[in-house]
């Protein structure tokens, strides 16, 4: 018989002052093949590992088992204080009496009952349990990267200028994101479009970067290190090679549908570009606004194009990449402002959101800069913002803070007041949030450079009345009732997980908190990790950040990718499915279960491909034969657990 | 009366979210009745109705199960395997005569501490007016 050595840990008086242990540690030595049991006061302490490694090398040991903390936290230390003693790590296994009996009991005999009893549960199991290495893989040392903004540009050039490949994919037919869509970025009032344009300019130049704008991930298979990618790539119908941007065919477009880029604001062609600076610098045909492909059907824009860069006949397709990390940088849209109907928002022309303002303000935008009102083209004189417009309301809205605006909307009252010397802004807040190096400062220049007014309170309503915008709120400071009659009010709406993120997450499988934004692996120690390894999350894909924090964590992404890509190999646990064949008869259920794709029929029977199998063990619980089992948790196994966890 | 009746009871826990949540049970201090020994397994999905008809028939009074909550399983949709079948174990339990209360299934997440120690206390106070499990013991 094998021979088991038992340590119970004292856990200083964690496990001791609930659980007798030296009576453990005598009911332990009673039990077939346990040739030593002893407790000791700290067992994960330098001595204490030491007294585990001295017991295998002189009661020879074949295996030993740890009665002390749950698994999560020292199983991997007394897996290596094994190896040291010799033994293959599979040849340890942690019995937990602390969180799952010293800590919720408090009768001392039956609390030290049921820690004998989960601890010979554990000597069954390592009695039984095979000797395993690691299984090695392969890496693909490429990345892919999800979204074109200012996160995903970080990421893929961080991880370009690592030296290796990236695919950089983005939905629509720029890159640049909501970053190049703003006039001036806080606290240093930076132009937005300098800053990026140049960004984009590199990222689209880069050697080891390839770029797949008007393009979605479809698929991903596979696990850490070797993931299979299919992209759908939309078409143009426009070869970005052959266009020469003379912009001849948005001449002849009869079509004009809004324009997302301006938020509506303005119109745009069926055939257009995004804007003058996108990346790749191409016209896209927007096949839904367009009256149709063929030449009867209109055919004016190919007619004009003197190069021939239009291409009615352009099909889309799926492209497969092979990938070793993905870093999600998917973003945010503005929350739905149909939801803010208390504010008027889609009834008024002049109630505008957050990004719509943006344009207003940039240089680049529909009015040139002038902030003009978009009913009637007059300067605004009173302006109305109104902060956390669906953040911070769990019973209508979000319940979450969305971060940014605090700084946004004195931002924009700045920009206005710079715009329009002689207008007032009034800003409604909750409160002011302005964490952040030189945001508070920036917060106080608002107010006393520019005069902004700050009016604590909520707005109940805003509603039109004689061509000018009226805003009722009530000022908590003073319990006052207030008015204001406005020519303009701008809403800083809450930020959202991006259109479509979500559907991405399930495809990809990636986990989703409660507001829809993805997962990280551990909100304090591993933000920038998803559940899923080999996934990494950068931007406000993960939450609301601004550009700085999206910028930081998307190189912080980049560098957790590079952990994986810089490897030849990655290892994979061995604990995996295997068939017992003799019982195996193909009949396949096994093979529909499995979450992995991992098991497939082989000449009659069913063979497991050991790299996918993550050793849930469904196809165990499925077979009728028992004829698949995950190795270190067989039916036997489990079967002599029971027994011991029921004092049999 | 003399002593109380003290069900035992076996409780497979996936190892992602059940057993992080008694885990956390445990680190926030909770308390319940130390009837029940945990099993941990990789996933609710590799609770074969062997394990459970192996537990009772070793004498358990009482066999849990408990998974992430739909939808939330680490390895996708082991627990909804895992919940269909633990279903006609309970019918055919059922159809054997064995009281429906002594065989159960929870949804407790990583964070549900609290909900896991409530779970076992529910079970504890059901199966004790129960008694003895004899109908699928090997020697009652
Ligand atoms: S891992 Fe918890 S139910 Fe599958």
């Amino acid at each position: 018989m094998k021979r088991t050595g038992v340590f119970i840990c004292h856990c200083g008086i964690n496990i001791a002052g609930t659980v007798d242990v030296k009576k453990v540690a005598q009911e332990l030595a009673k039990h077939p093949g346990v040739v030593h049991a002893e407790d000791y006061v700290y067992m994960c302490s330098d001595p204490g590992q030491n007294l585990i490694i001295q017991a295998i090398k002189e009661k020879n040991l074949d295996n030993v088992v740890v009665a002390c903390c749950s698994p999560t936290l020292h199983e991997t230390t007394f897996r290596n204080t094994s190896k040291a003693g010799g033994l293959n790590i599979f040849r340890c296994e942690i019995a937990n009496i602390r969180e799952q009996c010293s800590w919720v009991h408090k009768d001392k005999s039956s609390a030290t009952q049921k820690a004998t009893k989960i601890t010979k549960s554990a000597v069954e199991k390592v009695r039984r349990n095979e000797s395993l290495e690691a299984i090695s893989v392969p890496v693909t040392r490429r990345a892919l990267v999800v979204g074109g903004g200012i996160a995903g540009i970080q990421a893929a050039l961080d991880l370009g200028n690592s030296g290796f490949e990236v695919i950089l994919v983005e939905k629509n037919p720029s890159i640049g994101g909501h970053m190049i869509q703003l006039s001036e970025t806080f606290p240093t009032l930076d132009c937005s479009q300098c800053i990026l344009t140049p960004k984009m300019v590199e990222v689209s130049k880069h050697p080891k970067v390839k770029l797949m704008t008007y393009s979605e991930v479809q698929d991903v298979s596979g696990y850490v290190g070797n993931f299979k990618v299919k992209i759908l790539k939309k078409p143009t119908y426009v070869d970005p090679d052959k266009c020469n941007l003379c912009d001849e065919c948005t001449k002849v477009c009869p079509i004009v549908v809004p324009n997302e880029f301006e938020l509506g604001l303005t119109g745009r062609r069926a055939i257009y570009i995004p804007f003058p600076q996108a990346i790749p610098a191409s016209y896209t045909l927007d096949i839904k606004a367009c009256p149709g492909l063929m030449p009867i059907a209109c055919g004016k824009c190919a007619d004009v194009c003197d190069v021939k860069a239009i291409d009615y006949d352009m099909k889309p397709q799926i492209i497969e990449e092979e990938v070793g990390a993905i870093i999600l940088a998917t973003g945010y849209d503005l929350y739905d402002k149909a939801n803010m109907a208390e504010y008027g928002y889609g009834k008024y022309a002049d109630v505008l959101d957050g990004l719509q303002f943006e344009r207003l303000c940039s240089a680049s935008g529909p009015t040139k800069g002038q902030i003009l009102r978009p009913s009637d083209h007059k300067e605004p004189k009173e302006v109305v913002f109104i902060q956390c417009s669906g953040s911070r309301d769990p019973e209508n809205h979000c319940a979450y803070c969305s971060k940014i605006c605090c700084m946004y909307t004195a931002k924009h009252a700045m920009l206005y007041k710079h715009h329009v010397h002689d207008g007032q802004a009034y800003i409604f807040y909750i409160d002011i949030r302005s964490g952040g190096k030189g945001y508070e400062e920036f917060v106080q220049r608002a107010v006393e450079e520019d005069g902004v007014l700050y009016l604590r309170g909520k707005v109940s309503k805003v509603f039109e009345d004689k061509g000018k915008l009226k805003v009722w709120g009530v000022d908590t400071l003073t319990g006052k009732h207030i008015e204001i009659t406005a020519d303009m009010v701008v809403l800083a709406q809450a930020m959202r997980p991006a259109q479509g993120a979500q559907e991405l997450a399930k495809k990809l499988k990636l986990a989703m908190d409660k507001d829809g934004f993805l997962a990280e692996a551990h909100p304090k120690l591993r933000p920038v990790e998803s559940v899923t390894s080999g996934m990494f999350l950068a931007g406000a894909a993960q939450a609301p950040k601004d550009i700085p924090e999206a910028v930081s964590q998307a190189s912080g992404a980049a560098a957790k990718a590079v952990t994986i890509l810089s490897q030849e190999r990655l290892y994979h646990s061995p604990t995996v499915a295997k068939v017992l064949s003799n019982l195996c008869t193909g009949c396949g259920m096994c093979v529909q279960v499995c979450p992995y794709e991992a098991i497939a029929h082989k000449d009659g029977k069913v063979e497991v491909n050991e790299v996918l199998c993550e050793g849930c063990g469904t196809c165990s619980a499925t077979c009728l034969r028992a004829a698949i089992q995950v190795k270190n948790l067989t039916l036997h196994q489990v079967h002599e657990m029971i027994n011991a966890c029921l004092g049999g | 009366m003399a002593e109380e009746f003290e069900p035992k009871i076996v409780a497979f826990l996936c190892k992602w979210c059940s057993s992080a949540g008694s885990d956390l049970a445990g680190v926030s201090r909770m308390e319940y009745p130390p009837n029940v020994v945990p099993i941990q397994v990789m996933c609710s999905g590799s609770v074969s109705p062997l394990y459970i008809f192996s537990a009772f028939n070793k004498g358990a009074d009482g066999v849990l199960v408990s998974g992430c909550h739909p939808g939330d399983c680490h390895y996708i949709k082991g627990n909804y395997y895992a919940r269909r079948r633990i279903h006609l174990v309970k019918k055919l339990l059922e159809f054997v005569g064995l009281e429906p209360e002594r065989f159960q299934m929870s949804w407790v997440s990583a964070a549900e501490g609290t909900k896991y120690t409530q779970v076992i206390k529910e079970f504890v106070n059901e199966l004790k007016p129960l008694g003895p499990q004899n109908k699928l013991r090997r020697n009652p």
